[in-house]
């Protein structure tokens, strides 16, 4: 049964609409991969498969470029991946700080997923947010900046409700005064 | 000989409400520019090439390069695909101003791509933007859509032969494929492994196809010229290095975010006076001016050091992205540094022993001193070792990894010292 996948025919005439972008099927490896991780949460080998037998590419292809790009999935992951960048204007502003106070909260570390299967955390590189560090992606999404530890207890309540971060416009500070 | 730029209006990002709305854009002269090239006879294919080359765009993707000069380098027309991809990535540690023209100016980028494909006869324009940037994708959607609707993309622009179609895609998680070559690689639906060089993208870029490849905050800075004239852009900011830029200043700073001032602003009115000066009133201690890869610099050395190209050279280091990154007195240089070569090791693509094994040996060999395992002699172990990394790859990641590691231990030596001599071994 879990090795049964298939694309919805809405999934499909994304896929045509991509495949019209490029005069090759080839490039489509990306963009599909990614219709098929929001429709199945992974690309896990059998997605992957799947993948390549809608584009008609061979499997090896489609497994090498899965496994070079980071955001894919190549296990499956908590329903929600918190992405907390660490790297050197976060590492600066307590990046680290925050990803020990997420792991100390959810009882794992970075790399691994509650028991629950909530959250996976994972410690990122640079997402380029750095003016508004530190900060973490929620699984390939929204951006939450300028992160504190009250900051990151209000987001996680919200997300055990099912409700994701609101995306938030960082503006021109030389413009302050305009909002 | 500083820049006057507590008088600069920002022309890039201009104060002005939902510009990124099409109507507003438009209203505000946006899409004239392409208009009046396509469409004016004194605008031939190569005037605008020139124009732009005249102006002395640096790219604002690290290089610096001339992008007119650039332009100038595709070959002639022979009626098969020619391709502009725009370079939206993205990635490099400290830079994030690209995704504020996507939220606020995406069409003044949207309508320098197309001059640029105007100029040098490209039928397809990709825009690549890291897949992390998922909102702003949806942004650039939007405005591309709209752009479409009212007819200044497409067959047959205002009535003329010229035709240009645009698309935008975008990655899933990887430094590397802001490197040139490697964002075709992964355009083209592969591993974003770079590519060697010759063949330069504008003899064989995407599909083999003639391509250009340039930075978004470049492309959009080309609109301003071609309305205001190449003279007025070099009379913005120094005269080698002219222009409008954004500033993305992190770090320990009172009010980080992304600026746009002219070039040759100096360093520490950006710091003191643009960004609020340094947090919870520390005192300077380095600086990070564009994007990890570029030399740290000592507050000493900032002293008179102003933010363009030649200054920046003179004080030992570059401009890249202008992404600065601003450290206080309290901050571990040994710590930082370790990261930054985290950073450069995990993203090494493994295609060049030099750089894989260099970038792999340099996080370990740092780790350790970090950890209070090192030696003196370690730390001339990693000078020797960037030596070996520099100028043999296939692309410049290994030298973007190698001159941290130089820099910030010839710069700060006493504190590797200092962490080497109460380490473990130290006695021994
Ligand atoms: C490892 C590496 C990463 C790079 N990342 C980016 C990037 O994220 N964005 C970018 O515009 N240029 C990046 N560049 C520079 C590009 O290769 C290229 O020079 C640039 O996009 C050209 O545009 P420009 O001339 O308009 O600056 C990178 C270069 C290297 C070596
Ligand atoms: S220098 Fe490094 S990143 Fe660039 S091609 Fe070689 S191994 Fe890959
Ligand atoms: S360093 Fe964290 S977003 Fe750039």
């Amino acid at each position: 049964m879990k090795d049964n996948y298939s694309f919805t025919k809405e999934d499909l005439e994304e896929i045509e609409k991509i495949k019209a972008k490029f005069p090759e099927v080839m490039p489509a490896t990306l963009p599909v991969l990614w219709v098929a991780q929001r429709r199945f949460g992974h690309v896990e080998p059998p997605v992957q498969q799947l993948v390549a037998d809608t584009l008609d590419l061979p499997a090896a292809h489609v497994h090498g470029v899965a496994s070079f790009y980071t955001q894919y999935y190549k296990e499956e992951k908590g329903k929600y991946v918190l992405d907390v960048c660490t790297t050197t204007s976060c590492q600066l502003c307590g990046g680290y700080k925050m990803l020990h106070y997420l792991e100390d909260k959810l009882g794992i570390k970075a790399g691994e997923t509650t028991e629950d299967g909530m959250f996976s955390i994972q410690s990122v590189e640079c997402l380029g947010a750095c003016g508004y560090a530190p900060m973490m992606q929620v699984t390939n999404d929204v951006y939450v900046n300028n992160l504190t530890e009250e900051k990151l207890d209000t987001v996680i309540e919200d997300l055990k409700d099912g409700s994701m971060p609101d995306f938030e416009s960082v503006g021109m500070p030389q413009f302050e005064k305009r909002k | 000989m500083a820049v006057d730029w507590k008088s600069y209006k920002p022309v890039l990002i201009p104060d002005i409400p939902n510009l990124e709305n099409i109507d507003v854009y438009v209203k505000n002269g946006g899409y004239g520019a392409l208009k009046e090239v396509v469409t004016q006879d004194k605008w031939g294919h190569s005037d605008v090439v020139n124009e732009v080359k005249a102006a002395n765009i640096r790219g604002r993707g690290g290089a610096g390069f001339n992008a007119g000069l650039k332009w100038s380098f595709m070959p002639k027309p022979d009626g098969g695909p020619r391709y502009l991809a725009c370079n939206g990535d993205e990635s490099e540690p400290g830079t994030f101003k690209d995704r504020k023209i996507f939220e606020y100016n995406p069409h003044l980028f949207i309508e320098g791509a197309l001059i640029a494909a105007y100029a040098m006869q490209v039928t397809t324009i990709y825009v690549y933007i890291r897949g992390e940037y998922i909102s702003w994708v949806r942004m650039m959607e939007k405005a591309l859509a709209d752009a479409y609707d009212k007819g200044f993309i497409g067959k047959n622009l205002f009535g003329t032969d010229f035709s240009v179609e645009f698309e935008i895609t975008y990655g899933a998680g990887a430094y590397i494929c802001g490197e040139e070559t490697s964002m075709l690689e992964s355009l083209e639906g592969k591993r974003g492994y770079p590519r060697v060089k010759p063949p330069f993208p504008a003899q064989k870029g995407l599909w083999g196809r003639p391509t250009t490849i340039n930075n978004i905050e470049t492309l959009a800075n080309v609109p301003l010229v071609i309305k205001n004239g190449a003279g007025w852009f070099k009379g913005i900011g120094t005269e080698s290095h002219p222009g409008p830029v954004l500033y993305g200043i992190s770090g320990h700073v009172n009010r980080p975010g992304v600026y746009e001032l002219p070039t040759g602003v100096p360093v520490m009115d950006l710091i003191n006076e643009v960004a609020g000066g340094i947090r919870n009133g520390k005192k300077l201690k380095a600086l990070i001016p564009g994007g990890s890869s570029t030399p740290v610099l000592r507050a000493d050395q900032l002293v008179d050091t102003c933010m363009d190209a030649d200054s920046l050279r003179e004080a030992g280091s570059m401009m890249g992205t202008a992404g600065m990154i601003v450290m206080d007195e309290d901050t571990d240089m040994v710590e930082t540094l370790w990261r930054i070569s985290h950073f450069y090791h995990h993203e090494s693509c493994g295609q060049c022993t030099p750089c894989r094994e260099g970038t792999g040996w340099a996080e370990k060999i740092l780790l350790k001193i970090r950890n209070g395992e090192g030696e003196i002699r370690d730390l001339d172990l990693l000078l020797d070792l960037t030596t070996q990394m520099e100028g043999r790859t296939i692309c410049a990641l290994a030298d973007a990894a190698a001159w941290p590691i130089r820099h910030t231990i010839n710069r700060f030596r006493d504190e590797f010292e200092a962490k080497c001599k109460k380490s473990t071994h130290a006695v021994a």
